[in-house]
């Protein structure tokens, strides 16, 4: 019988003929933490007497949830992750540096890897056909100090997706109607693998806009096949060495298939305070919205903020309508600079924020006040999950967040596109 | 492993926002005083109401969302005895038996605010005293079985210097 990607990284990292519900303990390639995770994981460590790490140079500790710190306490946690740090050899990305989980495809995870995280989305990195999925810290310590973890080898259920993405219409809007259609539990224990047409044609910013989202519908992490775009991509980071193909045999054995017709989406909208509560943005057309954020590890590569400058481009935001933009890392950053996209944004009445989560995480950096609406591009709108329980969260693409700040309420993007 | 507790409901997918907000992502080095505000978003007076022992009882998709650990932590700071829920999100799931905080899926249907309850967690049985039914599920895994008896996963690679899957 053939094996899902899966079935086959997780063999190959625990010496056994793994199958899904086997129970196996796996060799772990990169492990991190991020700042709001990570002082636990060190706790841990110190409690256990091991502060002995098995691989520094493959555990990396990031600086990116609040960051610059607005407050003491979080600098205190800061200065403890800086100082483990130095004592250890592990890496470090500090302020200024970025998303985790934009640097880790960036600059470390290859494809067939195995990567854990303190950190949810640490699923994004299962674009690369790398097996990555988020753990809490003391998991994460215990892989920390001794190279490995136990995993139960998850079902795979298989999204096909054919057909063309119709014009405006993204990533984001794709993975909120696979989401809104399986539901926040839909594949809970479960792997999802993004197959078809429409992925074998997509870059990998949008793929990782895709993987960084399956945790929303409960999957242990999303996975999609390498493929000559993975190898363009590494090649582009300079590290076009760490390809390889990983791709499921077509005899694999899915829980259920799920097929998709990308030609027949519209641009979606999720809905407080739910990510699986999603419309097509013409159903919640005219919501009056205060503040806009673009960003965040699902939407804050230089491909979202292209499309945002190009529907910014000549236009301000409305007037009373807060536009917040984020930089997903420091190289994404340095293209906005270099493609004079800034000029297009502060010219529209932006605020541009230094890289890093911003206000997604609710601790720093435009937090709502009573009563409040947000539009974001990030990936989830829990109740408080900006900060205020009081507020409203509204989730979609960098394309609906742009038109919708000129107008101020929510918008459909192809009127600007 | 025998839990005895009065149950406190809560409904579908509970984030782990409304257990420890982000709003005092602050106080993640000060569980004591993060355990003060546990579950504040959902039920605003859990923290003062909640005995020692008692058990949280939930429908689907309990602790879904971000990987911080931290909410299992406060879960079991704030003297909660054990979660019992129709599913959980996997990561709060595995941080939950490695902080010691027993969680078990079951059928909660059947169980009410105040029902006083008694969970078996090695033989998946749940007695709920107060309506005189009993209820069957599956058990725990044995190595997140093992990793619980032993009071969380720090203690059990303590004593086992690796994971006892058997």
């Amino acid at each position: 019988m053939g094996k899902t990607i899966a079935e086959k990284i997780l063999s190959g990292h625990s010496g056994r003929d793994a199958h899904a519900g086997d129970i196996v303990v796996a060799e772990i390639d990169l492990a991190m933490v991020q700042d709001g995770t990570g002082p636990l994981t060190i706790q841990k460590l110190q409690g256990l007497g091991l502060e002995k790490v098995a691989n520094p140079e493959s555990t990396v500790l990031f600086i990116d949830h609040a960051a610059p710190s607005p407050r003491k306490e979080l600098s205190n946690a800061h200065k403890i992750l800086r100082e483990f740090a130095q004592k250890t050899g592990v890496q470090l990305s500090e302020v200024g540096g970025g998303i985790c989980h934009q640097i880790l495809v960036e600059s470390f995870v290859r494809p067939g890897d195995v990567v854990v995280g303190a950190d949810s989305h640490t699923c994004t990195s299962g674009a690369l056909g790398a097996f990555a999925t988020g753990m809490g810290s003391t998991d994460v310590a215990i892989v920390i100090a001794s190279g490995k973890t136990w995993f139960r080898v998850p079902e795979t259920i298989k999204i096909l997706i054919n057909g063309e993405l119709p014009y405006g219409v993204y990533a984001k809007d794709l993975i909120l109607h696979i989401i809104g259609l399986i539901g926040a539990d839909g594949a809970t224990y479960k792997a999802l693998e993004f197959t078809g047409e429409t992925i074998q044609d997509m870059i990998m910013s949008e793929r990782f806009t895709l993987c960084n989202m399956a945790v929303e519908a409960g999957a242990k992490t999303g996975l999609i096949n390498s493929d000559e775009i993975t190898r363009a991509f590494l090649k582009a980071q300079g590290r076009e060495e760490d390809f390889r193909i990983v791709k499921s045999d077509e005899d694999a054995s899915y829980e259920r298939i799920i097929e998709i017709d990308a030609s027949l989406l519209e641009p979606m909208v999720s809905l407080p305070h739910e990510v699986d509560n999603v419309k097509p943005v013409g159903e919640v057309e005219g919501t009056k919205v205060d503040q806009v954020f673009i960003g965040s590890c699902t939407n804050g590569r230089i491909e979202d903020l292209r499309v945002a400058a190009h529907i910014l481009k000549g236009n301000r935001c409305y007037p009373g309508t807060r536009l917040l933009i984020c930089p997903a890392s420091r190289g994404v950053y340095l293209q906005v600079v270099k493609e004079g996209l800034l000029d297009t944004m502060i010219a529209a009445g932006a605020a541009i924020l230094n890289t890093g989560c911003g206000p997604c995480v609710g601790v720093h950096q435009g937090i709502l006040a009573d009563g409040e609406v947000c539009l974001s591009t990030q990936n989830r709108n829990f109740k408080g999950r900006m900060g205020n329980p009081e507020s409203f969260i509204y989730l979609c693409s960098p394309a609906t967040a742009a038109a919708s700040a000129i107008e101020g309420k929510i918008t459909d993007p192809r009127e600007y596109l | 492993m025998i839990l005895r507790g009065k149950a406190h409901k809560f409904g579908d997918d509970i984030s782990t926002d409304l257990i420890a907000p982000g709003r005092l992502f602050h106080l993640r080095t000060n569980l004591p005083e993060l355990a003060k505000h546990v579950l504040e978003d959902a039920d605003p007076n859990f923290a003062k109401k909640v005995k020692p022992g008692d058990l949280i009882v939930a429908g689907k998709n309990f602790g879904l969302g971000s990987s911080r650990e931290h909410a299992a932590a406060i879960i079991k700071l704030a003297g909660v005895g054990g979660v019992l829920a129709r599913s959980f999100a996997r990561i709060f799931y595995r941080n939950a038996i490695n902080v010691g905080l027993p969680a078990l899926i079951c059928d909660t249907s059947q169980i009410d605010q105040g029902d006083e309850l008694q969970v078996d967690i090695e033989k998946g049985k749940i007695r709920n005293l107060t309506k005189e039914m009993v209820i069957e599920t599956k058990p725990l895994p044995k190595v997140m079985l093992n990793i619980l008896e032993d009071g969380g996963l720090i203690e059990h690679f303590k004593k086992h210097g690796k994971f006892k899957l058997d």
